[in-house]
Formats: structure tokens, sequence, C-alpha cells
């Protein structure tokens, strides 16, 4: 008779725990990022002020992403122009489809696309490099030597992951509609002054700013994810490799996230 | 009054140190006390919490209950700015070296100097050199920590973590995966260290032949605990059974020498592995 007295609480507890267990994960995780960004926030005032350091970041998260981005930017733009052209043919419209793809270029495409290839390329990088600095106690060693890792690590790499996504998202932009140029003037022979027409007449000051605002954004929430992975793994080698994983896996799904947040602020439909 | 009382007093104070890591508990109520220029060395078997222990005294590890004073300040109770000036004081040697990855030999020596001095270019490749050349591998300044032994990282590691000859001086198993004429030479720089600029150090190993050569006082931590604490001599002659195990395990020991006669010789062995491979064919 007992037994079940001193079960069934402990059961319904464990039930309400299991069922809560993401809710209260999900709030742990947007914890740690926040003090992880208001630490790195604090410090960035802070001097020593680490030129060195930072232009390094500049380099990996921006200079060595620019094959890739132009990559993949060139053929996107090239997918859609293709797309839109086959669509609008059928009522007639395909010299809108320079506009169409700037529109999407520079309000979705550029900057999403942008955010996932550097999550792809260098949030994995960062994400493996600070794992390995915990695993091989490296962050400590800065630590006992009265350097502030946040201040070292974290706090370079989230002014690189800011200011270079957005540069990147331009060049995308630019680079895409070159390629659906490419697709409608020189392919598909559509009239060029009338394709460059139809993207100045569509393209808004507000499609760019969106577009902006969208990568500066993401850049900084990309770098967060990927640092905070890095920066708190645990275990070794298996612990690196999941700490890469879950920086890519995060990041994306940040700013897949985040880019409905924003767009629904930004965008006025009724 | 307090002036003198500041310089002679124990520079460290442990008190009541608790550290649980979820439900284990790593360190149970450690006290001890470690006077300026004094060598304390922590021995004790794998797991028993001597890292953790050294971690909580640079505030690696931030203790569940308990404090940790050094010249009377709580290391517990400061915010990263105000500890990022107290841990200039200190020096630390670490088990897996800790060199940075990304940067050559010269550079990871020179890494403290550059942070926390305002030495020219000039006078930090002086010292740096002074101290790699001390420790024989100044022939390895321009590779990088993934290009040298594990033995020339250790020593790197080391003279980084002298080279601000800091007051106190934190080491983590100094002399482990390195031969023994090399481990002297470690023992020696510690020693040094201690004479010359009045270090105080907390060392941490299994190399017991070392923990006799440089200890003022041993302490031997048994599950968390402080089991037997005094000069080499006393904890010797402790009759507490982990530490008679542990001290007589290592070579030194003479009764281990003595039992090596009742060893078998090869000879013998082999006889025997003949003997059991013709009964297996008997049967």
């Amino acid at each position: 008779m007992s037994e079940p007295d001193t079960n069934t609480p402990s059961v319904t507890r464990q039930s309400l725990e299991k069922l809560f267990e993401p809710v209260v994960r999900a709030v742990e995780e947007v914890g740690t990022l926040a003090q992880l960004g208001f630490s790195a926030f604090l410090w960035q005032f802070r001097r020593p002020y680490r030129v060195g350091v930072l232009v390094q970041q500049f380099e990996f998260v921006g200079v060595q992403s620019i094959f890739l981005v132009c990559l993949v930017g060139l053929f996107t733009g090239m997918v859609f122009a293709v797309q839109t052209a086959y669509g609008f043919r059928r009522f007639g419209a395909e010299n809108l489809v320079g506009g169409v793809v700037a529109l999407s270029l520079s309000r979705e495409m550029a900057p999403v696309l942008t955010a996932i290839m550097v999550a792809a390329r260098a949030g994995s990088g960062m994400a493996a490099q600070l794992g390995n600095m915990r695993a091989t106690e490296q962050i400590d060693a800065l630590e006992t030597m009265a350097v502030s890792p946040v201040q070292y690590l974290i706090v370079p790499r989230l002014i690189a992951g800011t200011v270079m996504v957005p540069v990147l998202a331009l060049l995308f932009f630019g680079v895409g509609l070159g390629g659906a140029y490419l697709i409608g003037v020189v392919l598909l022979s559509l009239d060029q002054g009338i394709f460059m027409d139809r993207v100045t007449a569509l393209l808004d000051k507000r499609d760019l700013v969106q577009g902006l605002v969208k990568a500066i954004v993401f850049g900084y929430a990309v770098t967060l994810i990927s640092c905070r992975h890095g920066y708190y793994a645990k275990g070794g080698a298996e612990g690196v490799g999941l700490a890469t994983t879950r920086a890519v896996v995060w990041s994306v799904v940040g700013v897949f996230f985040l880019d409905y947040i924003i767009t629904s602020l930004m965008t006025d439909v009724s | 009054m307090s002036e003198s009382a500041d310089s002679d007093g124990p520079q460290i104070v442990i008190e009541n140190l608790v550290k649980r890591f979820g439900d284990r508990t790593v360190l149970d109520h450690i006290n001890i006390t470690i006077d300026r220029g004094e060598t304390l060395v922590v021995i004790g078997g794998s797991g028993a919490g001597k890292s953790t222990l050294v971690r909580h005294l640079i505030a690696l590890e931030r203790p569940t209950s308990g404090k940790i004073l050094v010249d009377g300040i709580d290391m517990a109770s400061l915010g990263d700015f105000e500890l990022s000036k107290i841990r200039r004081r200190f020096g630390m040697v670490f088990q897996k070296y800790a060199l940075f990855d990304s940067m050559t030999v010269y550079d990871n020596v020179a890494f403290p100097l550059r942070e926390q001095t305002k030495m020219s270019e000039r006078e930090v490749k002086e010292r740096v050199m002074t101290k790699l050349e001390e420790l024989g591998v100044a022939h390895a300044v321009q590779r990088t920590p993934a290009e040298i032994s594990g033995g020339m990282a250790k020593r790197v590691g080391i003279a980084r973590a002298l080279v601000l000859e800091p007051e106190i001086l934190i080491y983590d198993e100094p002399t482990s995966g390195l031969d023994p004429v090399t481990s002297r030479t470690v023992d020696e720089l510690i020693e040094e260290m201690r004479e010359r600029f009045g270090v105080t150090s907390v060392v941490i190993t299994h190399d017991m032949a070392s923990a006799f050569d440089i200890a003022d006082r041993v302490a031997m931590l048994v599950r968390g605990k402080i089991a037997v604490e005094g000069p080499p001599e006393k904890v010797m002659a402790s009759d507490h059974e982990d530490v008679q195990r542990f001290v007589h395990s290592s070579a030194i020991d003479p009764g281990r020498l003595a039992q090596r006669s009742a060893r078998k010789s090869p000879a013998e062995v082999r006889a025997l592995r003949a003997a059991r491979l013709a009964k297996g064919e008997a049967k």
C-alpha cells in the first residue's frame, strides 16, 4: 500500500520534468548565449584593443569566404532567373525577371545564404578551434595569464562576424544579380535596358536596408552561437566534434528563426 | 604590526573548501595554509582531486562552499576584472602544457611579457631566450607546439610560467612525461625560483623522488580529503594505509627493491611457459 504512495509523486514529477525538459533546456541555452554576448559586449570596450587578432578574424571570416560566397551567389542568381523566367513567361511578364530576382536577393537570399555559408565555413572552424583550446586547457592558460579569454577570443570573432557578413551579403547580392543578368539578357535574350530598368524600378532603399539589417543580425548570431559551442565544449575530441556539429546546426536554425522575426517586424503587408 | 603580519603570515589560506560536481564531492572540507616562500607538494592517486584543488587557487574553479584567501583576498568573491589583476601574481604550469598552438614556441613564451609588461621587443627577446636556454629548448623557438616533442612542450610551458617571475607558482605535474634527467632539471628550477625570488609554490606530482626533493611540506589527498600533511619525513613515516601504499609503490622505496629478489628470471619464465605448453599438448 505504501509503495504507490511514495512512487506516485515522483512519477508525476518525473513525467512533468520530462515534459518541460526541452523548454528548460531552451531557456538555459538562451541564458548562456545572453551571458556570453553580454560579457563580450562589456569586454570590447576595455583596453587593450587587440587589433592584430581582429585583423586575423576579418581575414578568416571575410576574405576567406569571398570565393565561396561568389560561387553560391552566382548560382543562386542564375537559378532564380531561370525559375522566374519560366513562371512569368506564362503570363508574358518575363521582363520582370531582373526586378524580382533583385528583390528576393536583397530581402532574403543574400543575407540568409551568406549567413549559412559563413556558419558552415567560419562558424564550424571557430567552434572547432575554441573547443580544442578548451580541451587542451589553452583557455585556462589565457585566464591564468590574466588575459580575458572572452576579450581575446570571443570579441574579435563577434566583431568580425557582425561586420563581414553584411559585406559578404552585398557581394552575394551583386554577384547574384550578375548571374541573373547572364541568364536573362545573354541566354534568354531579354532586353538589357528593360531588365535593368525593372531592377531599379522594383528595388527600393527599404529592401536593401532590410537585407543589411538581417545580415548584421545573422552575422552576430552565427558567430555568437558558434563561439558559445566551442567555448563551452566538454570532453576531448568527441566533445569538439559535437560542438562543431551543434554550432552549424543551431546557427542555421537561428538564422531562419531570426529571419522570420525580422521579416515580420520590417515588412508591412497590409 | 599589520605590515609584518602581511609579509610573514600565510600567503594562501584554504578554509573548509568543498567542491561538488553534481552529486560527486571532489573536495571535502579542505583546510590548508601555504606560507610565503614555501613549496607545498600535493600528492595523491588519480582522481583524488589534486588538479581541482590547485585550479581553485587561481580561481579556474569556483568553490561550492568555503574560501580561498590569497593575501587575505577571497578569490571567489572577485569579479573577472579584479581577478585578472590578482592573477598577474600567479604562474601556472599545466599538465598538458596548454601551449597556444597557433603561435610559435617563441611567441608562446613572449605572450605573458607582451600582455602584462611594457617591455620593448628587445627586452622581451632577451628574457625569452634566457628562459628557453635555461630549459634547453632554445633551438626550437621558431617551431610550433605541434612540431615539438611532449617533453619539449612541457619545458616550454614551464618557461612560459616562469618568464614573468611571478610570486606564486602552481605546477600541475611538471615532471610527468619527462625523462629522469630532465625531471631533476625541472626540480632544480623549481628550487631555484624559490631561492632566487622567494616564490611560493604548489606542486602536484606523482613523482615521489621529486616530491621529497623539493617539498617543504607534503599533503596527501585521498578521495577529496587531506589524509596526511607535514614535512616529507613525517608523511613517509605516516601509518595511514593509503599513504603507505602510495609512497611505497614508488621506485625509491627500498622495500620494493628487496621484493625484486623474489622475481622470476626470464629463464624461469621461459621454463614455465614450456612446461605449460607441453602439458597442453599432452592433453
